[in-house]
């Protein structure tokens, strides 16, 4: 497939692997923030071609590892009443609220659907006028512009069986968050490429210059991460930390200024609840006054609707890259796919079930580079 | 109901398409039929309003964020070449415009 | 609540291997079923006799290359090829739900007839239920069969040595994909047709070969990861899969990417594997590629990897590179992210 296999050659990756060798003089730790890099690292086993001089590090990427419990819960109630058709992403389904998911409330006779893109959502409002209809709307910069676009026409339709639960979040809050804590031991990030795509890099080099950490912006295949960690190692090397942009091929440095303009008519900043990490001002999206009618957690009445997330659950240091999977007491044995305690593990994008996918043989302590 | 199709999570799974045909509506809803290796999806081309017959898009739940660069996608693969042939310090660090 | 049935304890994945071996087949403990293989195979006056049973629940009941008549047909065919057995008796069960249109089955049951007489065998008992409207999705299809297994034939996981090939017989991910297109809500317009198929003739040209199979599993749910999971961990075994020799067309591939879903794991239903000694690879290359249903047949990888213990799958990526093949939990999904 076109701009897909020619990013998958066995050559390049090996060229780029035995570049990244050469330049390295000495240790650095490197974060990727998204899960679908993260997954490509582990699928592709990207780690294993690395000098053991490189650690990466698996960020807060993924919707389903960041959603707070909060509104997981609220999902949970709003799928369960019988006036509702709740539409989602697959991702979702399986991550655990407070005491069961959204797999769950269907075995139990909730109307919960899987939807494709958010406008899927729309024509189920049009083909069901007596249901209530909500859409769950998580997911990064990356997704916003889709979920506006679906709000926006929602209204221009005149269509009132429409919600949307709001669980949007944004990852320069995140970046500096995780670059302002105590003990943070990243040095260079690989932006979310296609996070860059609709927002552009321009909103990075403050963070490059405050922390004086390189940033460049990755794409997804294995080729892609691996020119982002060329640059990074050649920056690092150089004492250099500016925004790069490695995924030229699809992103601009202004992003698409049609799909921001249409997040910022339909949604305002608003702080956001971090799974594992706690609340960050301004890192998630809300809708604007104009759409505040289908904002679904207003409409349902669930703001009192708040839990508390396991202690012994360290997947917010995980997520923060200060703690390794296979550090956790828990990892493989009470915390798995199956009984999934933190998100990191519920998601196959998380780092712990990442981990346990691929790596589960790794002895517990043994760095996790090096071949499997 | 038969869902046992096998899979994993990616954070923001955008795949790139080449666009075969557009229906033109009103600027939001110009939508293109967009092969992904044969496999037609329509997607929503209200983002990328310079996109047309025969450029690749990258899709994300319906929506094209943005129309794939031929020179930049060539000149990445190029960029390899390079440093394959060329000598190890300094040919990948050539300035690159930001 | 955990406690109740759901819909990934149904897709093939470790939720299902936990319903089956925490409250199954624990209530059934024989040596035949233990063997854990496609079909059973049981002694009847002197003859060795396969006998196995599946049922078909599949939405839309018409799809691209087939219906679920065809799909029922062929599936216990399959199973009771995968045994190295020759078909010879079918049943069928038809659970109805009250409104399916008259045409519909009459359209099923002819599939169904023309899939057992192009097989040569002969459906001789059956039953027939209607269930009111609301409750059975259209049509849900059992089908039940009785094979021979050839005298010097003895084919299954306990057969499996270390150094054994493993070849498979064409590209991947056909069924699933061709069943995902049709899905409301995650629709989209593709070439692909199920590959639904009869393989018993293709076992049976690999018989008469004269190739000695140490073992073969179809791979339908949970697809080909699936089948090399389960076949390692009943095998004791582990095995080597180079993921660039498995052939997926390019419409499954689009169509996997956009929906984020991995090939390894899509359904199939007219692809199997067959685990050789190195010796036999040839002959079985050979008469695989002599029957249409193996014309794409090609080597994917080995059994019994010295440096790993019993069980496991490891798969070398394209790049070269190395990562453990895990069995997903419930069913997959299709994702964003």
């Amino acid at each position: 497939m076109k701009h897909i296999d020619e990013y998958r050659g066995r050559e390049q990756a090996r060229t780029l692997a035995a570049a990244i060798a050469r330049h390295v003089t000495r240790p650095w730790t490197i974060m990727e923030v998204c899960g679908g890099q993260t997954h490509a690292i582990v699928r592709f086993g990207i780690d294993s071609m690395l000098p053991p001089a490189i650690t990466l590090l698996h960020g807060p990427g993924c919707p389903v590892c960041v959603t707070s419990l909060d509104l997981i819960d609220k999902a949970i109630a709003i799928a369960s009443r019988a006036d509702v058709i709740f539409c989602s992403f697959g991702d979702m389904l399986r991550v655990p609220g407070s005491c069961q998911d959204l797999l769950s409330v269907k075995a139990a006779g909730g109307d919960v659907r899987i939807l494709y893109s958010p406008m899927d959502a729309l024509q189920v409002a049009r083909d069901n006028p007596h249901k209530q209809v909500v859409m769950f709307a998580v997911g990064f910069e990356t997704t916003a512009p889709a979920t506006a676009m679906a709000i926006h026409q929602a209204r221009t339709q005149g269509l009132t069986n429409f919600y949307v639960l709001v669980a949007h979040v944004l990852v320069p809050p995140a970046i500096a968050t995780i670059l302002g804590a105590p003990g943070n031991r990243v040095q260079a990030f690989l932006a979310a490429g296609h996070v860059c795509a609709v927002m552009g890099y321009s909103e990075y080099e403050p963070l490059a210059r405050q922390f004086k950490v390189p940033i460049v912006v990755t794409g997804f295949e294995p080729v892609d991460i691996l020119q982002g960690i060329l640059r990074c190692v050649i920056q690092l090397e150089a004492g250099r930390a500016v925004v790069e942009n490695a995924y030229a091929r699809a992103v601009r440095r202004d992003g698409n200024t049609g799909a921001q303009t249409l997040m910022r008519d339909v949604f305002h900043v608003v702080p956001r609840q971090w799974r594992g990490v706690g609340s960050i001002a301004s890192s998630g999206l809300g809708l604007t006054p104009a759409y505040a009618r289908m904002d679904a957690e207003r409409h349902f009445g669930l703001s009192a609707i708040s839990a508390a997330e396991p202690s012994a659950c360290i997947s917010g240091l995980i997520l923060q890259g200060q703690k390794k999977p296979h550090e956790c007491p828990a990892f493989g044995k009470a915390c798995t796919p199956e009984h999934p305690w933190g998100a990191t593990m519920v998601s196959a994008e998380g780092a712990c079930a990442a981990y346990y996918r691929y790596r589960r043989t790794e002895p517990v302590g043994a760095g996790a580079e090096g071949p499997a | 109901m038969d869902w046992t199709v096998g899979g994993d999570g990616v954070m923001c799974l955008a795949v790139p398409g080449r666009i075969e045909s557009i229906r033109e509506g009103g600027l939001l809803d110009r939508v293109g039929r967009v092969s992904f290796g044969g496999s037609i999806r329509d997607v929503n081309l209200a983002f990328v309003p310079e996109a047309c017959v025969g450029h690749y898009v990258i899709v994300h739940v319906g929506f094209a964020l943005s129309v794939v660069d031929e020179d930049e996608a060539r000149r990445t693969l190029e960029d390899i070449r390079l440093i394959e042939s060329g000598p190890a310090q300094t040919d990948d660090t050539r300035p690159r415009p930001l | 609540p955990k406690d109740t049935v759901l819909l990934g304890h149904g897709g093939g994945g470790r939720l299902m291997q936990q319903l089956l071996e925490g409250l199954i087949l624990p209530a059934f403990r024989n040596p035949a079923l233990d063997r854990r293989h496609d079909g059973a195979v049981v002694e009847f006056g002197g003859e060795r006799v396969a006998f196995t049973t599946d049922s078909y629940v599949v939405h839309p009941l018409f799809f691209p290359g087939g219906d679920i008549g065809r799909l029922a047909v062929h599936g216990t065919l399959n199973d009771l090829a995968m045994c190295g057995a020759k078909p010879r008796y079918l049943s069928a069960g038809l659970i109805i739900e009250e409104g399916l249109p008259m045409a519909d089955l009459g359209r099923i049951v002819e599939s169904m007839r023309q899939a057992a007489a192009a097989a040569g065998v002969s459906l001789v008992t059956g039953d027939t239920k209607v269930v009111d409207r609301g409750k059975g999705d259209g049509l849900f299809i059992n089908t039940a069969g009785l094979g021979v297994v050839p005298p010097g034939v003895d084919v299954g996981p306990d057969r499996l040595r270390a150094g054994d090939v493993i070849i498979l017989n064409g590209d991947i991910g056909r069924h699933g994909m061709a069943i995902m297109a049709q899905r409301e809500g995650l629709a989209f317009e593709s070439t692909i047709v199920s590959d639904t198929a009869d393989l018993s003739g293709l076992v049976a040209a690999t018989v008469a070969a004269g190739v000695d199979m140490h073992c073969l599993r179809d791979c339908t749910r949970g697809g080909l990861g699936a089948s090399l999971i389960e076949l390692a961990e009943t095998a004791g075994l582990h095995i080597r899969l180079r993921e660039a020799a498995v052939p997926v067309v390019e419409p499954v591939r689009g169509a996997c990417e956009i929906l984020g879903l991995d090939p390894l794991y899509v359904a199939n239903e007219g692809r199997c594997v067959l685990m050789v000694p190195p010796h036999e690879v040839a002959p079985a290359l050979a008469a695989w590629r002599a029957h249409p249903e193996g014309r794409g047949a090609c080597v994917i990888g080995e059994v019994g990897d010295p440096r790993r213990g019993g069980g496991g799958v490891t798969v070398e990526s394209q790049i070269g590179t190395e990562r453990l093949l895990d069995l997903f939990s419930g069913e997959q999904l299709p994702r964003i992210c």
